[in-house]
This record gives structure tokens, C-alpha cells and sequence, in this order.
């Protein structure tokens, strides 16, 4: 049980001022700008609000700036402003295929209706550092990226493709995904505690909070033999995503915005049972603004925790991603960090009683080793 | 311009324009009618919800910073103003521009002034951007192996 202190409290205001000198650095160096994170760290800008769960980017930017550029610290600050704001409505279902598309690939469709884009991608970088950008004088944009006179058509229709749900489907070799009978609210871990079993809604909202790095690891795991998934990408797509709102003063649905999202779609084989023919099944996963690698672990460990589901052989103590419990209890960095970092917090009075205890262990453990060389002697 | 689905066309365009666009297009309304809150303007949370592998059950995605007001002009039209983020100013104009829209008297001056040209400039941004992604199109190609 961990027993209140009090005192410090002039040292924890000189600690507030030296965080602020510390944050802002060599005073010479002009200070960031909300602006320049918003565009120049947008990938981070992203992540804080995939799990901060809150689209706004100033907001991120701001979070991120003020956290000195420590994403989780900046996702707690965006989540604990979350809470001092009213719910005021619930969207209408986002139309992923809807989306303007800035980026999409399938490692499995070569060919899907809508073709693949592949945006702005790190993936065939060659990962070296580039040096020009220590230069920002000379930094200068590709022509290409600055102004549209370079391409042979400087002006397009924006590319808007139908999702994956629609390959495969007369064949019935692709799972389909329909809404229930009644398309019924889901679950709401805002509102309400985890409690398990849980159903696949709730899965999604807590691994859309989840943190990356966890995620990228459970999923990662599965596919190392810790589980039995073996998935192919069957979509990935980023890109803009009007947001419908129905107003009641209207009596019907208008757009209020778009937002960023990137959307990830993984299939894996089924080799059927008796009572399902063998199919592809997927994994799906969705995340704020542009974030691949987020979407991808996402789907992947959706997929591993169906697995009961299509009675999969499960080792729920070897196999963790198969773990429903364990994944879900575990995702959350405003929690784990939380709990992690709360042993900073002065523990003396437990301490003390440990050492009392122990004190006392050792006289015993010390006297019964005296009585028992006194017998042998 | 009383039409259902013109009123949703051009809500939808004032809510897509940047703040500062709308501004400055608005500020070339010469007569703006007197008007009181129904609902001043107030921010607060939009769970946002998708649909599972996009097309499936729904399930909460995570939320978004939303700002909505109502007004009443000084004839009793009333003007609603909803838009992602936290700007109560560009909710404000959404709402007057949705009332100005239904009055006879104003709505041809805002529709040549503020909404022709956001629709016109939001045209131009995405066929822009769209050049841009298109020039990245791939195709990509197998390879026959050797063996036959």
C-alpha cells in the first residue's frame, strides 16, 4: 500500500522551472513553432493522437512541444486534456473507401481494381543519413513536391478505390466482414471498465490506443512461432477520410472535416472446420494520420486474438499474442507508464516495514543457524 | 437555397476549407443581419467510428476535437455551424453562412462570394495533391523463374 508524504514543495516548484529552462534549450536557438512540428514531424504528430486517441494535430503538436518531444509523456497530456471535454456526438461510419487515397499497396492483389500508389513512403529509402538536411539554408524542396508543373498532368481526379472486401467475395474465399443485424453501439472503453472476455469492437478500441512499440512486438512475436499466423498484406491505404456528423437541429448527416488515416488489411489462411469451409480470414487495423507500421501490428495481433475463434490451437502461457487478457491489460503506455514510473514516488514508510521484517527474518534465521551447528557439533 | 442536399453540399465545403480561406472570403459579405445564439459556440469530443475490416460491425476509433454553435438572424432563420477541431470563430461563420444561404435577399452573394470560391480552391488542392500520388502509380511485375 503506498502511504502519502508531504513536504518538498519548494523544491518541486525550482524542479517546474528547471524543466521549462530545460525544455526550451540554448535560448539562441529559435524557439519551435506548433506550425513546424505540425508539418515536419507529422509521423510523430500521428502517433500522439493514434494514442492520445484524440484527432487534433495542434493539440499533438502542442502536447509534443510542451513533453520536449517524449511521445508517451505528450500522448498522457493529449488524453488527460481529452477528459476536461464534453462528448458532444458520435460520427457516422468512417467510408474507408471512400478515402483520397495518398498511398496504397497490396503484396497480395498485384493487380486490384484502383491500382497501388505508393505516396510518400520510407520504404525504399536506403536508410542512409542525409547530410544535405544538416544544412537548412540549402535545403530545397524536389521540384515534383513543390509545385505540380513537374508532372505531366499537373491536375488529376483524386484516386478513390473500393476496399479488398469486394475480391474474392463471389468465390467465397475471402472472410467477409458484414455490420450486425441491428448495427448496434459499440462498446465504449471511454465510458466503461475492460471486463473479459471482450468482444472484437472493444479489442480494436483498445488496440488503436495501444502503444506501438508493444504492439509491434506482440505482432512481431506471432509471426517468430509464438502463435500461428501467417499473414499476407492484403491493403495498405492512407489517406484522407471525410467525417459525417448527424445534427439534430438538421435532421440529417453533413461533413464537419476530414481527417488522415491509415488503414491496414491482412489476410490469413483458414484451413477450415467442420462447420467453416476453408477461406482466407483477416486482421484488420486502423490508426490517425500516417502510420503503417501502427495499422500492420494492429491487424496482426486483431488476427492472433481471434484465433479461438476459429478454434485455432492456442498455448495461452506460451503463445502471450493469443492472450486476450494479456495484450489488452498491457497496451495501454498512459497506464503501464503510470504504474511503472509511480516507483519514483517516495515509498519510505513500506520500505521501513520491509526492513523491519527482513531485520527480524535474519536474528531468526541467524539463531536457528547457531542451534543447528551447536547439534551437529 | 432551401434544398436539402444543396444545404449539406455547402456545409460540407465551409466545414472543408481552412479557417483563414473562410475568413477571408467571409469578410467580403457586406451586410451581415443582427443574430443571437440558439447554442453559443462550445468544443467538446466526436467519437469517431468505423466499421471492422471497413465494411463490418462498428467499433470506436478514438475521438476528435469538434466545435458546433446554432444562431437565429434577426428574420428567424436559423444557421448551424459544425466542424472538426477547436475554432469556435470558423464555426461561428459556418452557422452565419448557413443562414444566409436560406434568405432569399443574401444567399446569391454568398454563393458567388464565399462558397463557389471554397469549392473552386478545395477543387484545385486535391486535383493537385492528386497529380502528385498519381505520379507514384506502380505496377509491379513477376518474374519467371527459370525453371520452366
Amino acid at each position: 500500500m503506498y502511504v502519502a508524504v508531504k513536504g518538498g514543495e519548494r523544491a518541486i516548484a525550482k524542479s517546474h522551472e528547471l524543466l521549462a529552462r530545460a525544455r526550451r534549450g540554448d535560448p539562441g536557438v529559435p524557439e519551435l513553432s506548433i506550425a513546424q512540428i505540425k508539418e515536419q514531424l507529422r509521423l510523430a504528430v500521428a502517433r500522439v493522437m493514434s494514442e492520445g486517441s484524440l484527432y487534433d494535430e495542434d493539440l499533438a503538436a502542442l502536447a509534443i512541444k510542451q513533453a520536449a518531444g517524449d511521445l508517451i509523456e505528450a500522448i498522457f497530456l493529449l488524453r488527460a486534456y481529452r477528459t476536461t471535454l464534453p462528448r458532444l456526438s458520435e460520427s457516422q461510419p468512417l467510408a474507408t473507401g471512400r478515402m483520397r487515397l495518398a498511398r496504397r499497396i497490396s503484396a497480395a492483389f498485384k493487380d486490384l481494381p484502383g491500382g497501388q500508389v505508393l505516396g510518400p513512403t520510407y520504404d525504399y529509402t536506403q536508410r542512409l543519413l542525409d547530410f544535405s538536411l544538416m544544412d537548412e539554408v540549402s535545403e530545397t524542396m524536389p521540384a515534383g513536391a513543390a509545385s505540380a508543373e513537374a508532372f505531366a498532368e499537373p491536375f488529376a481526379e483524386s484516386i478513390v478505390a473500393p476496399g479488398i472486401g469486394e475480391l474474392l467475395g463471389r468465390e467465397g474465399l475471402l472472410e467477409a466482414a458484414l455490420p450486425k443485424a441491428d448495427d448496434p453501439a459499440p462498446y465504449d472503453l471511454t465510458r466503461d471498465p475492460l471486463l473479459f472476455p471482450v468482444d472484437r469492437a472493444t479489442r480494436l478500441q483498445n488496440l488503436a490506443r495501444g502503444d506501438e512499440g508493444f504492439l509491434l512486438a506482440m505482432g512481431y512475436s506471432t509471426q517468430r512461432g509464438y502463435s500461428t499466423t501467417h499473414p499476407f498484406a492484403g491493403e495498405i491505404r492512407h489517406g484522407a477520410v471525410p467525417v459525417e456528423v448527424f445534427v439534430d437541429e438538421l435532421g440529417f448527416a453533413v461533413e464537419v472535416g476530414e481527417i488522415e488515416l491509415t488503414e491496414c488489411q491482412l489476410i490469413t489462411d483458414f484451413e477450415g472446420s467442420a462447420t467453416q469451409a476453408p477461406q482466407f480470414t483477416r486482421g484488420y487495423g486502423l490508426a490517425f494520420g500516417h502510420a503503417e507500421r501502427k495499422a500492420m501490428a494492429m491487424a496482426l495481433v486483431d488476427r492472433a486474438l481471434r484465433a479461438r475463434e476459429f478454434g485455432e490451437q492456442i498455448n495461452l502461457r506460451d503463445h502471450p499474442a493469443n492472450n486476450e487478457e494479456f495484450v489488452l491489460s498491457h497496451s495501454d503506455n498512459v497506464e503501464a507508464s503510470g504504474f511503472v514510473q509511480h516507483l519514483k514516488l517516495p515509498h519510505y514508510v513500506d520500505f521501513q516495514s520491509n526492513l523491519d521484517l527482513l531485520r527480524r527474518l535474519r536474528t531468526e534465521w541467524e539463531a536457528a543457524r547457531a542451534a543447528a551447528n551447536r547439534e551437529a557439533a | 437555397m432551401t434544398d436539402i442536399a444543396d444545404r449539406r453540399t455547402a456545409l460540407g465545403i465551409l466545414a472543408r476549407s481552412p479557417a483563414g480561406l473562410l475568413a477571408e472570403r467571409m469578410a467580403r459579405i457586406e451586410t451581415v443581419p443582427a443574430y443571437t445564439w440558439l447554442r453559443k459556440p462550445e468544443t467538446g469530443t466526436l467519437m469517431l467510428r468505423g466499421r471492422i475490416g471497413g465494411d463490418g460491425e462498428l467499433f470506436n476509433v478514438g475521438e476528435a476535437t469538434l466545435t458546433r454553435c446554432t444562431l437565429r438572424t434577426d428574420d428567424g432563420t436559423v444557421g448551424v455551424g459544425t466542424v472538426l477541431g477547436r475554432n469556435a470563430a470558423k464555426a461561428e461563420q459556418v452557422a452565419l453562412c448557413d443562414a444566409l444561404l436560406q434568405r432569399p435577399a443574401t444567399a446569391a452573394s454568398v454563393l458567388s462570394e464565399v462558397i463557389g470560391p471554397l469549392a473552386e480552391a478545395e477543387y484545385e488542392r486535391q486535383a493537385r495533391e492528386a497529380a502528385e500520388v498519381a505520379a507514384s502509380r506502380v505496377d509491379f511485375f513477376t518474374l519467371v523463374r527459370g525453371e520452366d
